[in-house]
C-alpha cells in the first residue's frame, strides 16, 4: 500500500467523490418521485396503468444496469440523426445526463417495488376506515396508506439506496469520471492497482454506513411511536444490522 | 432487425457461459453462505465477528470494486500462498473458475443473512425435541435443522439468485467471453451497439422470466405440508 | 475435522496442478483483441491482426509453443504480473513509466501518435490551442491518454477515456468528443479508412514527444524474465533478417512499419 500515492490523489478522488455522490443525491429523489406513482399504478384497478407498470418494473428490474447503461448511451448514439430531427440530441449526446437518466428509472423501478409491496401492507383495516370517514382515493391514499407505507417500506428502501450509491461506480464504464473512474486514471498510470482500488473500497465503505447511519435517524422517527423497544433506537446497531442484517 | 451479422453463434456461447457463471457462482455463493451462516451463529464473539466483518465489507463496497480487485488479487494471493510451499508453484487459474469463486464469494455475503435468518427461522422446539431424543448435534444439524431451514431459505435465494445472475455481466469487465462481452464487441464491430446491446438485454429477461417461474414453484413445493391460513 | 481439511486441500492442488502443470517453452501471449488492425477479433471469433502474426512468426522462430489470452487492455500489465499470460503483445509503448513494473524487448514497429478530427478542422500551430475548449477523446491506460491529460489537459475542455479505441470512435462519430488521440497506423487502418472514419481526417501532424510516448511498440514480460526477453529480441531479428517480418508488415500496410 503506497500511503504517499493515497495523499497526493486525494483532490482527484475528492472530485469523484463528488460526482458519486451527486449522481446519488440526484437520482434518489427523482427515482422516489416516480416510484410512488409507479407502486400505485401497479396495485391500481385500470389494467392498462398496472400493465405498464408491471412492464415497466420488469424491464429495469430485469436486465443488468450495465446494460440499460449500454443501451441508452451507445445504444441511443447510434441513431443520432434521428435523436437530432426530434431535437432530443442534445440530451443523449451528454454522458451524464444519460447516466443520469438510466440510474432514475432504474431505481425507479426498485423503489417502485418496494412500496408496491409496502402500500399493499398497509392494514386493510385503516383503508376500510379511511373509506367509511368520506375520504377520496387521493385523500386516503395521501393521508392514510402512504405515510404508513413509507414506515414499513424505509428498512428495504434503506438498502435500495445504499445500492444506488454503489450502482454508481458503474457510469465510470460510460465515460463519467465518478469515483471509481478516478481511482481508475490513478490506478493504470501508476500501477498502484491495489493501493487505489483498495482506498475507493474503503470509501465506499463509509458512504454506505454515513447513508444507512443518516437513514436510520429517519427509520428512529419513523417508528417513535412504538416506544422504547422499538427499532431504530440505537442508530448504531441498526446501521449495522441493516449492514449485516 | 434479427441478422446478428455471424454473430449469432458466440453471443449463443456468451449465454452459455452467463448461465454458467450465474449457477456456479450460487453454488460458491451457497457454500460461502453457510459458512458465514454458521461463523455469524456460533458462540465464540471471534468467530461471530469474522463473519460480521465478511458481511459488512462485501455489501458496503460496489460489486464493480469487487469484482476487479478479487478477480486479480484472488490468484495473486494463492498463488503466493501456496508459493510458501512449493518452490515457483504455478496456478494456472482458468478466467471462468475465477470468476466463479469471485461471484461465490461476493455473494455468500449476502446469502450468509439468508440462511442465518433461515436457521433461526425454524422452531426451536423441534431443535429442543431432537435433542430430547438423544441426538448429536451434527446429526440434529443434518437431519433436523437443515433439511427444514431451507423452506425459509428458498425467497431471500431466490432474490440473490436474481441479484446475482444479473451481476455476472459485470464479469464482461474482467474480459470474460459472456454475452455482454459479445454484444459489446459485435455491436462494435458492426457499428450497430443498440441491436446488440437489445438482444443481451431480451437474454436476460428471458433468464429473469424463466427464474420467476421456477422460484414460484420451487417455493410452493418447499412449503408443501405447511398449514396455510386462507384470507 | 482434519479429513476435511485434508480432503479440500488435496482437492484444491489436484484442482491446480490439473488445471495448468508448468511445461517448459510453453508461452502464453496476452493481447488485447480490440485494437485493429494490430490486434482484433474477427468475425470468426478468432484472433487478427499484425500483433498477432508477428507474435506467431516470433514463437516459430524461437521455437515455443504460443498460445494467446485476451485481457481487457487496463488490465494488461496486472494480467502480466498475475501471471495469466507470460508476454504483452499489443502495440504496447515502451515508456520509462511502464518499464518500472515490466521489461521490454527491443522495439517492433514504431508509431506516432496523430490527432483525428473532423474533416477541415483547423490545425492553430500547437495541439493545446487546436483542442483548446473541446473534448478530447483517449483510450484508456495509453501513452495516448497520458498525453492527452499531460499535455491537453489544461487548454482542452474535458478529457473522455475509453475502455477500447471502437467505443471512442463510435462517441467521436457521434460527436460526443470532438477530437480523438490514437496511433497513426491505427487509426487510419481501424477507422479513417473504414465507412464510421469518413468525414474525419488527422488533424497537424505527427506528435512528437518522446518523454510521453517512448521509443516504439515492445513486448512486454515480466521482471527478470530475462530468458523469455532475451528468447523474443533474438528471433526478432531472426524474423527481420529472414524477411518474415517484412512480409507480414506488407500483408497488413503494405509497407515496412519496423521504423528506425
Amino acid at each position: 500500500m503506497d500511503f504517499a500515492l493515497i495523499q497526493t490523489s486525494l483532490p482527484a478522488l475528492g472530485q469523484g467523490l463528488v460526482m458519486t455522490l451527486g449522481l446519488t443525491a440526484f437520482a434518489v429523489p427523482v427515482g422516489f418521485c416516480i416510484a410512488i406513482p409507479l407502486a400505485l399504478a401497479r396495485l391500481s384497478h385500470h389494467r392498462a396503468l398496472a400493465g405498464f407498470s408491471r412492464a415497466f418494473i420488469y424491464l429495469f428490474r430485469g436486465t443488468p444496469l450495465l446494460i440499460q447503461l449500454y443501451l441508452i448511451y451507445y445504444g441511443l448514439g447510434q441513431f443520432r440523426a434521428a435523436l437530432e430531427s426530434v431535437a432530443l440530441w442534445w440530451f443523449f449526446r451528454d454522458a451524464l445526463s444519460c447516466a443520469l437518466l438510466v440510474l432514475v428509472l432504474n431505481t425507479g423501478a426498485y423503489a417502485g417495488e418496494i412500496f408496491r409491496g409496502a402500500i399493499a401492507g398497509v392494514d386493510a383495516g385503516q383503508i376500510e376506515a379511511a373509506r367509511a370517514a368520506g375520504m377520496s382515493w387521493f385523500v386516503r391514499t395521501r393521508r392514510i396508506v402512504l405515510p404508513q407505507a413509507l414506515r414499513i417500506a424505509w428498512p428495504a428502501y434503506t438498502n435500495e439506496v445504499v445500492f444506488l450509491m454503489q450502482a454508481t461506480s458503474l457510469v465510470s464504464l460510460v465515460t463519467v469520471t465518478e469515483l471509481f473512474r478516478s481511482a481508475d486514471i490513478i490506478a493504470v498510470r501508476t500501477f498502484k492497482i491495489y493501493t487505489m482500488y483498495l482506498t475507493v473500497a474503503a470509501i465506499y465503505l463509509m458512504i454506505s454506513y454515513a447513508i444507512i447511519f443518516a437513514f436510520g435517524l429517519v427509520e428512529r422517527r419513523l417508528m417513535r411511536h412504538l416506544g422504547p423497544a422499538a427499532p431504530g433506537r440505537s442508530i448504531h446497531a441498526r446501521a449495522l444490522a441493516i449492514l449485516t442484517r | 432487425m434479427f441478422d446478428l451479422g455471424g454473430f449469432g453463434d458466440e453471443l449463443a456461447w456468451g449465454f452459455v457461459l452467463t448461465l454458467g457463471v450465474g449457477v456456479g457462482a450460487l453454488a460458491v455463493a451457497l457454500a460461502f453462505g453457510l459458512a458465514g451462516a454458521a461463523l455469524k451463529l456460533s458462540p465464540r464473539l471471534a468467530l461471530r465477528f469474522a463473519g460480521f466483518v465478511y458481511t459488512t465489507v462485501v455489501r458496503g463496497i460496489p460489486e464493480l470494486v469487487l469484482i476487479i480487485v478479487l478477480y486479480y488479487g484472488v490468484p495473486h494471493v494463492a498463488q503466493n500462498f501456496m508459493r510458501l510451499f512449493i518452490d515457483g508453484f504455478r496456478l494456472d487459474f482458468n478466467p471462468v473458475v475465477t470468476a466463479i469463486l469471485v461471484i461465490g464469494m461476493i455473494y455468500g455475503a449476502f446469502m450468509t443473512e439468508v440462511l442465518r435468518g433461515a436457521f433461526l427461522a425454524v422452531p426451536r422446539g423441534q431443535l429442543e425435541a431432537a435433542r430430547a431424543f438423544g441426538m448429536s448435534r451434527m446429526r440434529t444439524f443434518w437431519r433436523i435443522h437443515m433439511p427444514q431451514m431451507w423452506r425459509f431459505a428458498l425467497p431471500g435465494i431466490g432474490n440473490v439468485w436474481m441479484v446475482l445472475i444479473k451481476a455476472t455481466a459485470l464479469v464482461s469487465v474482467v474480459g470474460l467471453h459472456d454475452i455482454l462481452f459479445w454484444a459489446d464487441r459485435a455491436g462494435q464491430s458492426l457499428r450497430e451497439p443498440f441491436k446488440f446491446f437489445f438482444a443481451a438485454a431480451v437474454a436476460f429477461l428471458v433468464i429473469t422470466y424463466i427464474s420467476e417461474r421456477v422460484l414460484a414453484v420451487a417455493e410452493a413445493r418447499a412449503a408443501r405440508g405447511v398449514r396455510t391460513v386462507r384470507r | 475435522m482434519k479429513r476435511v481439511i485434508f480432503t479440500a486441500i488435496a482437492l484444491v492442488v489436484a484442482l491446480a496442478t490439473a488445471a495448468g502443470a508448468q511445461e517448459m517453452k510453453k508461452v502464453r501471449m496476452g493481447t488485447e483483441g480490440a485494437y485493429p488492425p494490430f490486434n482484433f477479433i474477427d468475425q470468426n471469433g478468432q484472433l487478427a491482426g499484425f500483433d498477432v502474426d508477428i507474435g506467431n512468426a516470433l514463437c516459430a522462430a524461437a521455437k515455443f509453443d504460443c498460445e494467446w489470452v485476451t485481457q481487457d487492455w487496463d488490465g494488461i500489465i496486472p494480467g502480466l504480473q498475475a501471471e495469466k499470460y507470460d508476454t504483452i503483445l499489443a502495440s504496447m509503448s515502451i515508456t520509462a513509466e511502464r518499464a518500472e513494473v515490466v521489461d521490454f524487448s527491443d522495439p517492433y514497429y514504431q508509431e506516432l501518435g496523430v490527432l483525428v478530427g473532423l474533416e477541415g478542422t483547423e490545425y492553430k500551430g500547437s495541439f493545446p490551442e487546436t483542442v483548446a475548449g473541446k473534448i478530447v477523446g483517449a483510450q484508456s491506460a495509453t501513452t495516448h491518454e497520458n498525453f492527452a491529460r499531460d499535455r491537453l489537459g489544461e487548454s482542452a475542455a474535458e478529457i473522455r477515456t475509453y475502455d477500447t479505441v471502437e467505443q471512442a470512435h463510435l462517441d467521436l462519430t457521434a460527436g460526443r468528443i470532438d477530437f480523438f488521440l490514437d496511433g497513426v497506423i491505427a487509426v487510419t487502418g481501424g477507422f479513417l479508412d473504414t465507412d464510421l472514419g469518413k468525414g474525419y481526417q488527422i488533424i497537424g501532424p505527427e506528435i512528437v514527444d518522446r518523454e510521453i510516448y517512448g521509443d516504439g511498440a515492445g513486448i512486454a514480460v515480466r521482471k527478470g524474465d530475462d530468458e523469455l526477453r532475451d528468447a523474443l529480441n533474438a528471433a526478432l531479428k531472426q524474423i527481420r533478417a529472414d524477411g518474415t517480418y517484412q512480409a507480414i508488415s506488407d500483408k497488413h500496410f503494405g509497407v515496412d512499419i519496423f521504423g528506425s
